[in-house]
Parts: C-alpha cells; structure tokens; sequence
C-alpha cells in the first residue's frame, strides 16, 4: 500500500479544498493517521473508498475519542532585558486546548487486503458544535457504529438515514462515554464499600457503613 | 457497488390494498423479545407482519449494556483482562488474544514461540466449540429441540474440561497475558488435546449425516435469508457470514498475526450466502481447524511461556494508540486502545464482530416468514455480552 | 428418496441412545451431588488466604500491602492494616491485615490478586457449594473464614503449593542469611569495639570510655 505521505498528496491533488494533517503516533505500533475537517470528511472517504490504487472497501472499526478541554504548559525561552542585560528566561506558557469529540474509522480494502488507512474527523467543540457527516451512505457498516458513538458521546452524524440510540434507551439524558460523565446516585447497599462507592455509603447510611465499624 | 449501501429506510409500512384500493388486512407488531428462547439472549426484534411476512424488522438491544467500555477506562490494563473474557462468553480465549496482541503491539511486546503456539491451540479450540455449539443452536432454532444441541454440548464439554485444566476455569479462562500466557501446559495435557482433537472428527462425521443432508434442513435453510456478496462487504460482515456470501477474508490469512503463517490451511468459501452455505462454511471451518490444531500440536517447542521483559505490576505503555485485530468464530474481533502512559487506557474500544453483523439483519429477513427470520437469526450467530458490551 | 437423510438421522440418535447404555464414552452425565467427578488441574473458584503452622492469626503471609485490593477488577476486597507489627515468616516486624474481607458475591474469580500477590498469600480455593440464605452477610468472607493453612493448599494444588513453598524457602534462606549475617557482623563490631576499648583502657587508664560503642552493622 501506499504510504501516507502519497496518499495525502494524492487526496490534495484531488480535492483542493480538503484540510488534511497527518498525526503522529510515538507508541511501538506507530500507525499514523488522517485528520480531515468536517467539510471535506464526505468527499475524502468517497475518494478513499473508490479510488482505484486503495479501494477501501471495508470500514471496519468506528470509534468516538472524547477530550476535554485540557491546559498545556510549555516551557519555553524567553529573551528578556532584565537590567538593561539581556537574558534568557525559562517561561511557562499556558494554553487552553478545547476541547473535541473525535471519531475514527479504521478502513482496510477487502478486495486489495491491505490497510488500514486511520481517518479521524473533529467536532468544533463538545457543548453545541457537534456535527459530522455520516459515512453511513458510504460504508453501510458504519450504520450501528455511528449510531453507537452518538449515543455514547453525543456526535450527530449528519446524513445518517436512522440516528436514535443504540445501547441506552430513548429517554436517556447525557452520553455516558464522555469523560466528565457523572454516573446517577443509584446506590445499591455492597458490604465492602470502596473508594467513591465509600463516599456514596457514606451519603446513604449516615450511621457509619460496616466497612468504617471495625478500627 | 454503492447502491446498497444505504439500509431501509425506516419506512411506514402499509398494508395491501386490493384491486379497489381497499387494505386486505391488517398489519401486525410484534415485539420480539428480549426474552424469547430464539433470540440468543435479551436481544429483541421489533417486528412488523403481513400475515407471516416480515415487512419491517428493527432489532434493539441495550439489554444488557454494561459500558464494558468505561469499566475499561476505569481500571488498569491489567485487569481489564478478565473483562474481555465477558464480551463473547463463548470464546473467552480469542477475546484475551484479541486483547493481548494489542496490547503486545502497543507496548512492543514479543510472544515466546511455545506461547504461540498454545495461543493458536487455544484459538482453534476454542473455533471448534463455538461452531459446534451454534450449530446445535441453530438447528434448535428450526425445531430440532435438544438432540443436536445436546450432541453440540457433549463435544464442547470435553474441550471446556482441557480449558479448565489449564487455566482453571470452562469458560471466563483469563488465560493470557501481555507477552504470553499465564500457565504452560504439560505433556499430559497435550496427550489428551491430541485424543479430543483426533476423535473430533469422528464426531464432526456423525453430525454431518446427522444433519448436512437432512431433508428438513435443506428445506428450511436453501435460499433463506441470503446475503449479497457486495452488500456484504459494504457492511462490514466478517467471519462465516462474510465467507458464505463468497469473499475470501480471513485474517489468519491476511494479517497473519501469531504465528498462522506457518500451518497449512485453507479457507472455505461460499457460494450463495444463504442459511445452508453459513452452516457448511461453519462445518468445513472446523475441518481446518482440526488440521491447524493437528500441526500445531505436533510443532510445539519446549521453552518459556512469557516475555521476560512483560511486567505484571505497574505496567505503563507509552503514549499512542493501536489497533489489534483477530479472527474470532464470529468474525473480526478487534481492540482500538489509545493510552497517554498512565495505567489506565485513555480510550479502550472493542469492535464487537456479532453487533457489527447485525447491522443487515433486517435486509435478509424481509419477505420471509417470521419462523425463517429466528433460523436467520441464529445463522448470523450472536452473543448478546458481546453486541450490548 | 425423499426421507432417507431423516432415516440415517434417526439411526444416528439410536446408535446414540443404546450406545450409552455400553459405552462411557456415549454416557457423559455424572449422578451429582452422590457422584462427582474428579477436580481439574488449575480449577479455581475463590481466594482464601494461607497461613504457616497451626495457629492462622500468628503464620498469616498477608501483610497487608493492598497491592491485591487495588488490582481487584471488581472491587471486592476490602483490607484495614494494623497499626502495631507483627512478626513473620522471615522473622522481621510486619504489619498484618486487621480485616481482610472479601465478597464472593462479587468477585469474579479472576484470580488477578493471586498473580500480582508478591508475598504468595493469597491462593485460589477449590470450594463450590458455597450458596446460602443470607445474600449479603454469609457471602461476605472475613479473614477468619479466609484464612487456611499451607498443609490444605498443598492438598488441593500439589503443583502450584511446591512451588510457592520453593519461592518461600528460597526468600526464607535469605533473610536467615541476611540476618545470620548481620547477627555476625555486629558480633564482630562488639567485639571489636570490646577489644577496642580495653586496648583504650590498657593504654590510657584516664581517658574515658566511648561513649557510644559501635553496634550499628
């Protein structure tokens, strides 16, 4: 197969307008992958999917990623004149990354055998901004799946023919998956209470849980 | 190809008119499950009728949900191991391998030969007992109460015993580990897979004139429920089910992950994609099966069974992400893990291969009858720990 | 013939039903609870913790490092370390396990504490008729109920107890060497300053003795 250099000067070559980065992965399997914007991610999978050299037929695997807003500290030097002496100065430079939900497909070629070809989209933020289109018309294995990842993470597949709930059940509020997911307080009595379920205990049984009895 | 790619629309379905424009009957809902002794577990159709035929089909599931991928996120790396035994509670043993060979990928683990080789034993083992068993099942499913099954059952005992020998439990084994496997096996233990293994097909050859050219299967099976070829790939089928419709992908041949590169085997392919091709493609499956498993026991060297650099305690693998793939008896069972150095992963996915082959249930159970889409059903093969997660 | 296959089907489940009247091989249901079968190598159901010798509050291995209870998948251990020390099979002051519960109701025998268990502690039992009346009392294991001697391990996993004692020997041996030696080199230091000191008495009758002797090793 190609590798992913050529196949992101082939898709710019073809589609000018698409956005597409490739991000790096440093652990031992290192597959690399494609990150398209939203716009162009419908164009991007046809071209990958009918193109004749690829032919990624077969979309495997789609996944939401959710990451939260997240401060990065950088350090960095800085030329200051400090004392009329020019110096430089180790500064610690605050950015607030916001955040995204991710979705990532991992397409092979059945015809071909090869892959996978790793293409992720992002979502503007994770509040009200959460739309993607839905590769469903492309890849009718995605159908579930992407109905899987808003149920889970709240990401709307535009274009999708059916998008309800999958797992949880209709009247379900929030997505469980996301990180910052706060579980309901439905305390069920457990006579070896730990950590947070201690805490939760704590909250049920005012008079001390058995756990806290003994010294 | 494409025009099959978008599923039914979730049409209003109407009744038929006569000729005068006035409806013949009336249409009929049913729900179907989630408990329903056909349905494989809490997994439930709703479905429409006209008379017996199914016009509309939508299955539901969530049943028995557990995020098996928050409790993932939640815990170590570690013991997340015995979790996967509980995706696909058949087959326990390629659920760790699935898991372990990512992992192994992440972390750039190696795997000792003998370990690889009892991994493949395992694997294949495991191939032979969850095909029995679904067999039995699903002639079950067309009225054949008890007998196949109970045949099915008696054939699996015998290898959840050579399970339990080894990892000391019939089916949630927790047997591997990043690197390997827990606990060797001895030479008695191969003595004795060797006898379950030859006298295997002793069984699978009454099984077969038991049932491959039975009336009533023929009847209930030929031209049921089929699968177009490319409706088929769109779909993202895999295992038995995509390899009746007529693709030849099987990832013990593509990928090659483990040591499948070195045993002579071939994989069967269908020609029609129906019931009947499902069931021989599962048969003539366990065939090769039992002559990987002949090589492989024949081969295995002596030697450790873990990396000695694999840590149990305190194991933190780099940042990035991987995805690992095997071929399970239902198809294509692969882990998505992202992990930023921490014990826990970041993101863990598992690609469930039977909630993936569900997704074309409705199209090849439209315009059968309702008795043919339980027998559909059960061809497709799922287990519901597995599509609810 | 239309019906033929049926037939050799039929043929098939006689040759079944009467062969189990001949053959073992046909027969495989066991008339549990008056017959059982034997157990199987590695089987494992729950964990109990092994102690040395007879008393089981004395030769408990457990020292209470939790390591058990923060591997656990389902959280299902529970432990309290002792505030005093106790000593144990090496002979050195170690803390104990004031409770040492676990919930068979939720645990999944998964036998992770076994394996991340550095001190060989905590074992895998082989007990299966453990049901009762009481859903959340009778299932909640303590450490009383827990504890088992090594002799009863050593009954139900020959294997696996000969090599854990192996271990146990092996890390026994060097703390009885680190310690002789130790013993021996503070003998050695007493000595010495002993010696020393009287040399400093021979010698110089006025000045006065060390105040400190050395005896650290």
């Amino acid at each position: 197969m190609e590798t992913l250099e050529q196949i992101k000067a082939r898709l710019e070559a073809a589609l000018p307008s698409a956005k597409i980065e490739i991000v790096a992965n440093e652990c031992a399997a290192g597959e690399r992958s494609l990150l398209v914007d939203a716009a162009s991610g419908f164009a991007v999978a046809k071209f990958l999917r009918d193109d004749a050299q690829l032919k990624l037929d077969y979309c495997s695997n789609v996944t939401g990623v959710d990451w939260p807003d997240k401060e990065l500290t950088e350090k960095i030097k800085v030329k200051q004149v400090v004392d009329g002496v020019e110096k430089e100065v180790e500064e610690v430079k605050k950015t607030l990354r916001p955040g995204f939900l991710e979705v990532v497909y991992h397409l092979y070629s059945m015809g071909l055998k090869h892959g996978p070809v790793v293409l992720r989209m992002r979502t503007e933020n994770r509040a009200d901004k959460t739309h993607l289109p839905s590769l469903t018309p492309l890849w009718r294995g995605a159908e579930f799946q992407e109905r899987e990842v808003y149920d889970l993470y709240g990401v709307i597949f535009d274009g999708h023919p059916d998008l309800r709930r999958i797992l949880m059940w209709d009247e379900f509020v929030g997505f469980p998956m996301r990180r910052d997911y706060v579980a309901p307080d439905d305390f069920e009595y457990e006579p070896t209470p730990h950590d947070e379920v201690l805490v939760e205990a704590k909250k049920h049984y005012p008079a001390e849980p058995k756990a806290e009895v003994k010294p | 190809m494409n025009v099959l790619a978008t599923p039914p629309k979730n049409f209003e379905v109407k009744p038929k008119l006569d000729a005068k424009g006035e409806e013949l009957g009336e249409l009929l809902e049913v729900s179907m499950g989630p408990h329903h002794p056909s349905t494989h577990g809490v997994f439930r159709m709703d479905v429409v009728l006209d008379g017996e035929k199914v016009v509309k089909l939508k299955p539901v599931f969530g049943y028995l949900h557990r995020n098996h991928e928050k409790i993932g996120e939640n815990i170590s790396y570690l013991a997340n191991m015995p979790y996967t035994d509980r995706l696909d509670y058949f087959c326990s043993m390629t659920n760790n391998w699935a898991y372990a060979l990512t992992i192994e990928k992440l972390a750039g683990l190696a795997v000792p030969e003998r370990a690889e080789h009892i991994r493949v034993i395992m694997a294949e083992l495991t191939r032979l007992q969850n095909h029995t068993c679904l067999i039995g099942f699903f002639v079950q499913d067309m009225g054949a109460l008890g007998t196949p099954m109970m045949y099915a059952f008696r054939e699996r005992e015998k290898i959840l015993d050579l399970f339990e020998e080894v990892s000391g439990a019939r089916m949630m084994c927790n047997y591997m580990r990043f690197g390997g496997v827990r606990v060797d096996v001895n030479d008695e233990w191969i003595a004795r897979t060797k006898k379950v293994v030859a006298d295997y097909s002793k069984f699978l050859d009454e099984f077969g004139t038991f049932l491959t050219e039975n009336e009533i299967v023929l009847a209930r099976t030929q031209f049921v429920g089929v699968l177009p070829k490319d409706l088929a790939v769109s779909a993202s089928i895999t295992g038995p089910m995509l390899r009746a419709a007529g693709v030849n992908y099987d990832l013990r041949k593509v990928d090659k992950y483990g040591i499948y590169s070195r045993f002579n085997f071939q994989v069967p392919v269908g020609e029609h994609g129906d019931i009947y091709d499902r069931y021989m493609i599962r048969v003539l499956e366990m065939r090769e099966s039992i002559k990987i498993l002949e090589q492989a026991l024949r081969d295995i060297p002596a030697g450790s069974v873990m990396d000695p650099k694999a840590k149990l305690r305190g194991f933190r693998p780099k940042a990035g992400e991987v995805y690992g793939r095997v071929e399970g008896p239902k198809g294509e069972l692969g882990f998505y893990v992202i992990s930023d150095g921490s014990p826990n992963p970041y993101r863990y996915r598992v690609r469930p291969p039977s909630f993936i082959n569900l997704t074309i249930l409705e199209d090849i159970c439209l315009g059968h009858n309702i008795s043919d889409a339980v027998v559909i059903l059960g061809s497709v093969d799922i287990v519901l720990g597995e599509v609810d997660r | 013939m239309l019906g033929e296959q049926i037939i050799k089907g039929m043929a098939v489940t006689a040759r079944n039903f009467f062969g189990s009247y001949a053959s073992k091989e046909r027969l495989t249901t066991v008339q549990y609870p008056e017959e059982r079968l034997p157990q199987k190598g590695n089987t494992r159901q729950f964990p109990f913790l092994v102690f040395d010798g007879d008393d089981a509050e004395k030769g408990l291995r457990c020292v209470a490092c939790q390591i058990c209870e923060k591997e656990c998948p389902p959280k299902c251990i529970y432990i309290v370390k002792s505030k005093d020390k106790k000593p144990d099979y090496k002979g050195q002051p170690q803390i104990y396990p004031l409770t040492f519960d676990i919930d068979i109701s939720v645990c999944m025998s998964c036998q992770i504490c076994v394996e991340v268990c550095p001190f060989e502690s905590i074992k895998m039992n082989t007990e299966f008729e453990l049901s009762t009346a009481d859903r959340f009392g009778d299932l909640l294991l303590t450490k009383e109920q827990l504890a088992k001697p090594n002799s009863y391990y050593q009954k139900i996993h020959p294997v696996d107890a000969a090599e854990s004692d192996a271990v146990i020997a092996v890390e026994k041996a060097k703390a009885e060497a680190k310690a002789k030696a130790a013993a021996e080199a503070k003998a050695k230091a007493d000595a010495e300053a002993k010696a020393k000191a009287a040399a400093a008495t021979a010698a110089a009758p006025i000045a006065p003795p060390p105040a400190n002797p050395p005896t650290t090793t």
